[in-house]
């Protein structure tokens, strides 16, 4: 604000009437746009501090319509981690999150880097199939998939029919992965294989290590659809409270604490909190995965 | 002679083994992706199809049953055509209003000068509240009763409607619970705006173009397939809404999962279904996968035809990305 303002007092010679006028013009635009970005601000962040300020609130203040807590309870949060199973949902919701994302990484980088690098009859098709994968809705092929985990295999009231097709591609990583691959120039690539490397050392040594920002989009991408996934841990975990995840034990907790809002908005702060501190940590990469292309949400 | 044409057939059989070589060397990379193709997408497409004829409930074997699951879901089953219909409402309502609220939430970053990092990681971060915890934190907020919401709109005289409990307000408290979560859009609109060749906006200054003509006649034209690609991308995710109107029923209805509870998806009224809810409610609900799989095949049919829409256009999906 002060560096606004002094701009237009730093001129040497005495301003125009023109000039003043414009320069009270700009003021004003200024004083518009900040306040409407004000505004902005408080419908995105008012949501966040009235959950939290109710997650600190007293049993009984809680069912009143008071938006600040009288005593702020910080006890609640223990009593959220002292009930039976959220420790447990927190477990499962990491190693789901985190042997999925480790998985989908590895398999999908060098069908990224085939279908961005290599030339061959088919690439095309190919990678239209991946975005038709990427677009469908899982709902659609569900009843096979659940048939095939739970009779077949016998997997049901396990994160394991979730996290194995991890190990097979993803078709929305392979789709970043690939967009990103093409913008590294081939001369890197005829560099390495000048050098005697094969396609294997080429993508190890050479491409990696440039695509670093993109495989860092894909992989919080992938952990971020973990952490939030509930319809894959509510098909094949619900059986199971011992296989539930955070995302889908959270709805049970609101069941279990049906007229504590207090809790249930702690145990909503503790489910939103990760991933809101894994987000001030990688910025960057994520923003920059949201303009590659914009379409996991 | 005889030299040359051994030098010939050499070549070319080097040529056939470094042919063959090299679609090895693909196979090779695309192999995790083949496995993945066949065994979690073509298989279980195949399946359902095949499902969708059947009778089958998962204890007895499937019993061929002809078109009886398609005319059931299209004539009989209550929740199809509400679903549809919901599925229009969002579509026509949501997608524009998040791609308006998302162009205009954009536009304002770009001209917000102080404070940019600060308000753009204010208007991103909803975006990011897992989608359970985000409905949760709504539906205590609205809540008709305790919510904050209510009890500020009541002090200041407005009306205060039912939310999520009311059949008619339900979809419009989905649609702000989608509009607080607009910063994946936000963040494209902002990245196709910076984009805007500024040669242009010179150009409609000297000719003495108002902000609105700016807009009009620069801002528009050149952002238009980012505009098209957004509202393509809502619809697809429109097909796919499923958690948020789930758990908003759920929690607003008071019906929550546990020993013998069943949950009839839409409360209130129906008002809160969409495809992907009814796959659940037949196939794991009624345990009548055979009519699960029709509107999984509808469903499937209406994401496939928008995203073949995407792929068509000039300037589709993957142009977007290239940006």
């Amino acid at each position: 604000m002060t560096q606004l303002l002094d701009k237009p007092l730093e001129s040497k010679a005495p301003p125009s009437p023109a000039e003043r006028t414009a320069h009270r013009r700009a003021f004003l635009e200024w004083i518009a746009i900040h306040s409407m970005g004000v505004a902005a601000a408080l419908f995105f962040t008012l949501p966040f501090l009235f959950v939290f300020l109710t997650s600190l609130m007293s049993d009984s203040q809680a069912l009143s319509r008071d938006l600040i807590p009288h005593t702020w309870e910080w006890d609640n949060y223990r009593r959220v981690f002292d009930t039976p199973g959220f420790l447990t949902w927190w477990r499962n919701t990491l190693f789901y999150a985190v042997l999925g994302t480790a998985l989908t990484v590895i398999s999908s980088i060098p069908v990224a880097y085939a279908l961005a690098k290599f030339r061959f009859r088919g690439r095309s098709l190919a990678l239209m199939l991946v975005i038709s994968m990427m677009m469908l809705p899982p709902q659609v092929i569900i009843i096979p998939m659940y048939l095939f985990w739970a009779k077949q295999l016998d997997l049901s009231g396990t994160l394991w029919p979730l996290i194995i097709p991890m190990a097979f591609g993803d078709a929305f990583s392979i789709f970043l992965l690939r967009q990103f691959l093409t913008t590294i120039p081939d001369e890197y690539l005829d560099a390495a294989k000048v050098d005697g490397c094969g396609d294997l050392r080429t993508l190890l040594k050479v491409v990696l290590p440039m695509a670093k920002p993109g495989i860092a989009a894909v992989a919080l991408f992938q952990f971020f659809y973990a952490w939030n996934d509930y319809f894959g841990p509510q098909i094949y975990a619900s059986e199971n409270p011992g296989a539930w995840t955070l995302s889908y034990g959270l709805e049970s907790f609101k069941g279990a604490h049906h007229t504590d809002w207090n809790l249930t908005m702690a145990a909503t702060v503790l489910v939103m909190a990760p991933v809101i501190l894994v987000f001030f940590f990688a910025q960057k990469a994520f923003v920059e995965g949201v303009t590659l292309t914009g379409v996991k949400g | 002679m005889s030299t040359v044409k051994t030098v010939n057939t050499a070549s070319t059989y080097t040529l056939r083994a470094k042919h063959r070589r090299s679609t090895l060397r693909t196979l090779a990379f695309l192999s995790p992706w083949l496995i993945g193709f066949s065994v979690f997408f073509a298989y279980p497409l195949i399946s359902t199809v095949y499902f969708s004829f059947m009778h089958y409930d998962g204890f007895k074997p499937p019993v061929w049953s002809g078109t009886k699951n398609w005319t059931y879901v299209f004539e009989h089953y209550p929740f199809f055509w509400p679903a549809l219909r919901n599925t229009l409402w969002l579509v026509l309502v949501m997608v524009t209003l998040r791609v308006a609220f998302g162009l205009g939430v954009g536009l304002l970053i770009t001209k917000i000068k102080t404070g940019t990092g600060v308000f753009r990681t204010f208007f991103y971060l909803p975006y990011l509240a897992p989608p359970v915890a985000a409905t949760m934190a709504f539906a205590f907020l609205l809540n008709p009763g305790t919510g904050p919401v209510n009890s500020i709109l009541e002090k200041t005289g407005l009306p205060a409607p039912g939310w999520f409990n009311d059949p008619a307000w339900s979809k419009p408290a989905l649609t702000l619970l989608a509009l607080w979560g607009i910063g994946d859009l936000m963040v494209i609109f902002m990245a196709a705006l910076l984009d805007v060749p500024k040669e242009q906006y010179e150009a409609a200054e000297l000719d003495g173009a108002t902000p609105w003509q700016r807009f009009r006649y620069v801002t528009l034209p050149n952002i238009s397939p980012i505009v098209m690609f957004a509202v393509v991308t809502g619809v697809i995710q429109t097909m796919q809404y499923y958690t948020q109107p789930l758990i908003a029923g759920k929690v607003a209805s008071g019906v929550i999962q546990g020993a013998g509870t069943q949950f009839e998806p839409g409360y209130p009224d129906k008002s809160t279904l969409t495809l992907p809810q009814l796959v659940y409610n037949l196939g794991f609900q009624r345990f009548d996968y055979g009519s699960a799989c029709v509107v999984a095949l509808v469903l499937f049919a209406l994401s496939m035809a928008f995203t073949a829409l995407l792929m068509r256009r000039k300037g589709g999906l993957i142009q977007a990305g290239e940006r």
